[in-house]
């Protein structure tokens, strides 16, 4: 933000195609626009985050291809071709995804600021590791700071959600 | 009101009301709203601790396309600008100086953020430097230029007895209590002990940062803010821009985190001024360096002394705290108050003399914090506790159970005796420990316990609506913010239960005070106890409306009526709430309104304390000789809450403040260095992550159902905080004889005194 303003003959448009939870998107952005606004102002997505602004505490983190990213940082062009996923994508036809249930269920959230993030870091973990001990999701989930439920809860929270996944994909 | 032994929904681990919304990215903060016309606002902020701001020119900034509005001292000059709700010493915008970097100088409304921030960098302002009083060490000197000598009198909502401004000194506020005789409870003590001890300034790091929206028009003034004190908020508001109360209405969407670091009035009056100005809704997006230069917790300086007979029974005590409060007041008078009784502690100790003072430097204003006063006075009074006991060859646990207070013993005189069954309580945490065990560990390896109990600085003041709807549906109106404490579920969890309905008919909206009625704050652990009374009394009036009602329908005494299941029965007969009310109106309308009062003398004790606020803490560390790294094999939190109206969100409450204090504890500091501040960003102030996880975290939840609010109820969740630091700073002394009296217990500074130590 703080590159100051262009003229407005000096902007720069780019076009880029992307999927955004599930719909293919086509806009034009700025060379530096980051992904965190595009979402929240263009797209009304605003259960996206923003808190440290610098990558340290991914309230901002959305999935890109399944990968989590921070996109305070992250310049919207590079989402050119990419599948982004933020939190308003994860409940299908209604029904919760099993984190969102597990986060409710075992008190994996209070004031709320950090859960989108936290969730969809979460989501990205299950996918590579369906059953990770303390330790994996510790280390994995260290890039997410939530400055209200002390951890306990919501490493509680991924362990339910990795059970209940694991018995849904081996159709238990 | 029917007095309960078995609950429905009281007690029960309720899923969070707001959850859903939650998980699902629909909750709204104030920066996800979007107010039509909306400008966006950026502040000009001083970068030197104290200066004279000899002139301000907005002429360029003006001009730039895309400005609407500047806002500089000019545009106030109609109202009495100075806000406080303690002392209004703060003006919305820089007067004639500047007393702490990041203090507002000038505000740009904009069309969009980045036009708002580059008019910044076109306001120019002329600085003269002035001395710095960067410490209270600087502000006490004799002789030091006066920080505030244009106070504008008493804030309405300081509930101090008397505010001791000293104004011709730089002490903002001083606090002092005394009882018995100091000076023979020395004489008659065998032993004395003296310590000092220093407490960091540390940042509440609310993830989602201040944010304020406001409009001015002809209805007035409408502010959403991201705040925990909406009529206090509407007070200050009104008062400043002269409006009635009834034309200033404060919206408070949900609020990220908050911790007391949204307590009072903060960005909302530069807001309102910017906006009024432009003429134009303006919000204000302030990112996370900003907020950690708008509030922050009073660092201290803490000299402890205590008399002791050779038995271990304490006899006398004098203790000094100092606090830094900053530029400005904000929430320091209390702050003073509360860390002198806290200091005093939950101990049998007839004779004191303790002092507070709240210092003005040229930092950033401290105000609440989870347990004002609380961390700073416990860290040393029970670090000092376990120092008196080693010193006297007694063991730590049993010193403090021989000297804790017991159920109905006088505190301080005036105040409620103890109402918490301490030496059980400290029990339980030390069988958790092992505390037994633990004497014969090796060295790098021990544990340590901490006893927090602090006076609640809950005011017994809030009102509440619950209204039962045309379809059997209720909606609560309750102006406790939800924070993510979880209130609104524990809120609506006491009206169903009163109401004989299931949870899910219940909803509670945000507030927005022309339509809620009024409470004190959401704060000082108040709202489950002070509310929650508020709240039964609304749904036992609405109750006692269906009873009549269902009485008349069915033909039955108001005796022989019983409310179940959302029905009204009198034996054999029964009525829906849905069809009684159809039949009291005559028609698929109406609604019934039921109100609750709570204020002291009404609903609840005049005497304060409201409950005797305890969170006991024990740590089981490990600490690594060769870096100096303290590593949390195990921590235990007990809470006394009296009755948990939901369980689980008691224990996330507790493990909350807890984590929070294992921060302040182990690394958290915000540092400043002659009024620069050296580490306002997330990347030089490390808050906890994951990794600080105790491998074994214990919360204990202590029900006597012995609180003064809704089925014996008491506050609960800022105690969590205060003793992490001693019982690990104990547990370190214990693992290695290495007694540190500074926090926080970096590696570097835990290695350093290791190091002394063997070279001695
Ligand atoms: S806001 Fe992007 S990581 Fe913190
Ligand atoms: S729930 Fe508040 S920051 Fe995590």
């Amino acid at each position: 933000m703080a590159e100051g303003r262009l003229k407005a003959e000096d902007r720069q448009f780019i076009p880029i195609t992307f999927t955004l939870n599930g719909r293919a998107q086509e806009i034009q952005v700025e060379p530096h626009e980051l992904l965190i606004d595009v979402i929240r102002n263009r797209f009304g997505f605003t259960g996206t985050k923003r808190s440290c602004d610098v990558q340290v505490c991914g309230a901002c983190t959305v999935l890109v291809d399944g990968q989590p990213v921070s996109s305070c940082t992250y310049l919207a062009f590079e989402a050119l071709g990419h599948d982004v996923l933020t939190i308003e994508g994860l409940a299908k036809n209604g029904k919760l995804h099993p984190l969102q249930e597990a986060f409710i269920e075992h008190g994996g959230l209070q004031c709320g600021f950090c859960t989108p993030g936290m969730i969809l870091a979460a989501k990205s973990l299950l996918e590579q590791n369906a059953n990770p001990t303390r330790e994996e999701i510790i280390h994995f989930m260290e890039g997410n700071i939530c400055r209200c439920t002390g951890y306990k809860k919501i490493l509680e929270s991924i362990q339910a959600a990795a059970k209940t996944l694991r018995q849904q994909s081996s159709g238990v | 009101m029917a007095t309960k032994s078995s609950f429905t929904i009281v007690g029960k681990a309720a899923r969070r009301v707001e959850g859903i919304e939650k998980v699902t990215g629909q909750a709204k903060f104030t920066v996800d709203l979007t107010i039509p016309g909306m400008l966006e606002g950026k502040v000009a902020r001083s970068p030197y601790p104290h200066a004279l701001v000899e002139s301000i020119d907005t002429t360029r900034a003006e001009k730039l396309p895309g400005v609407v509005a500047v806002l500089t001292r000019a545009d106030v000059k109609d109202i009495n600008p100075y806000f406080g709700h303690c002392l209004r010493d703060r003006p919305l915008i820089a007067l004639d100086r500047v007393r702490y970097v990041g203090e507002p100088v000038a505000a740009v409304a904009a069309v969009d953020a980045l036009t708002a921030q580059e008019a910044l960098s076109l306001v120019e302002v002329k600085y003269k430097e002035l001395p710095v009083m960067a410490t209270f060490d600087d502000s006490l000197t004799p002789g030091a230029p006066i920080l505030h000598p244009d106070i504008q009198g008493e804030g309405a909502y300081h509930e101090l007895k008397k505010l001791q401004a000293e104004i011709q000194t730089n002490v903002c506020h001083h606090e002092h209590i005394e009882e018995g005789d100091v000076g023979t409870g020395f004489a008659e003590s065998d032993r004395i002990f003296e310590d000092v001890f220093e407490f960091p300034m540390v940042y509440h790091y609310t993830m989602e940062p201040h944010a304020a929206i406001a409009k001015v028009d002809a209805n007035g003034i409408t502010v959403w803010s991201s705040c925990a004190h909406p009529f206090v908020v509407r007070a200050e508001l009104a008062l400043i821009f002269e409006q009635p109360l009834s034309k200033v209405q404060v919206l408070v969407p949900y609020v990220g985190g908050a911790y007391g670091g949204k307590s009072y009035t903060k960005i909302e009056p530069l807001v309102v001024a910017l906006a009024r100005k432009a003429g134009q809704p303006v919000r204000l997006e302030q990112s996370v360096p900003e907020s950690m230069l708008t509030n922050r917790r009073h660092s201290a300086r803490v000299w402890i002394k205590t008399g002791v007979k050779r038995d271990g029974t304490l006899v006398a005590r004098e203790a000094k705290v100092l606090l830094d409060t900053g530029a400005y007041a904000d929430n320091g008078p209390r702050v003073a108050r509360r860390a002198a009784t806290r200091i005093h502690g939950p101990y049998r100790i007839g004779n004191y003399n303790i002092d507070a003072l709240a210092v003005y430097t040229n930092t950033c204003p401290a105000g609440s914090f989870r347990s004002i006063g609380g961390p700073q006075s416990i860290w040393a009074l029970e670090s000092h506790m376990d120092i008196m006991a080693e010193q006297l060859g007694i063991d730590p646990l049993e010193f403090r159970l021989k000297n804790l207070l017991k159920r109905g013993d006088i505190v301080k005189s005036g105040a409620k005796p103890m109402d918490a069954d301490l030496l059980s309580d400290l029990k339980q945490v030390a069988v958790k420990l092992d505390w037994k065990g633990s004497a014969k560990r090796r060295t790098g390896s021990g544990v340590g316990l901490a006893v927090g109990v602090t006076d609640s600085e809950a005011v017994p003041v809030s009102t509440a609506i619950v209204r039962l709807l045309a379809d059997g549906s209720v909606v609560l109106m309750s102006g406790s913010t939800e924070v993510g404490q979880g209130t609104r579920t524990v809120l609506c969890q006491i009206a169903a239960e009163e109401l004989s309905v299931a949870l899910e008919k219940v909803t509670m909206h945000s507030t927005d005070t022309n339509v809620t009625p009024f409470d004190r704050s959401t704060g000082a652990s108040r709202s489950t106890t002070v509310m929650g009374t508020a709240v039964r009394a609304a749904a036992a009036d609405l109750r006692a409306q269906l009873i009549e009602i269902g009485a008349e329908i069915l033909k039955a005494k108001p005796e022989q009526i019983v409310l179940k299941d959302g029905e009204i029965i009198a034996g054999e007969y029964r009525i829906g709430y849905t069809k009684a009310l159809h039949t009291y109106f005559g028609m698929p309308g109406g609604e019934l309104i039921g109100r609750g009062y709570c204020r002291p003398g009404g609903g609840m004790s005049p005497i304060y304390p409201l409950f005797w606020e305890t969170g006991l803490g024990g740590a089981d560390v490990e600490v690594d000789v060769e870096t100096g790294e303290i590593k949390l094999n195990r921590f235990v939190g007990l809470a006394d809450v009296g009755k948990a109206i939901n369980p689980p969100q008691c224990e996330g409450q507790d493990e909350g403040a807890a984590m929070m204090g294992i921060g302040h504890t182990l690394f958290e500091s915000l540092i400043y260095d002659k009024g620069q501040p050296l580490n306002p960003n997330l990347v030089d102030y490390r808050v906890p992550s994951f990794r600080n996880l105790p491998a074994v975290f214990d919360t204990i939840l202590v029900e006597n159902q012995d609180g003064p609010g809704p089925h014996g109820a008491k506050g609960m969740g800022e105690t969590g905080i205060v003793s992490p630091a001693p019982a690990i700073g104990n547990a370190l002394a214990r693992a290695t004889g290495v007694r540190i009296r500074e926090l926080p217990l970096t590696p570097e500074r835990v290695w350093r005194a290791l190091r002394d130590k063997s070279s001695k």
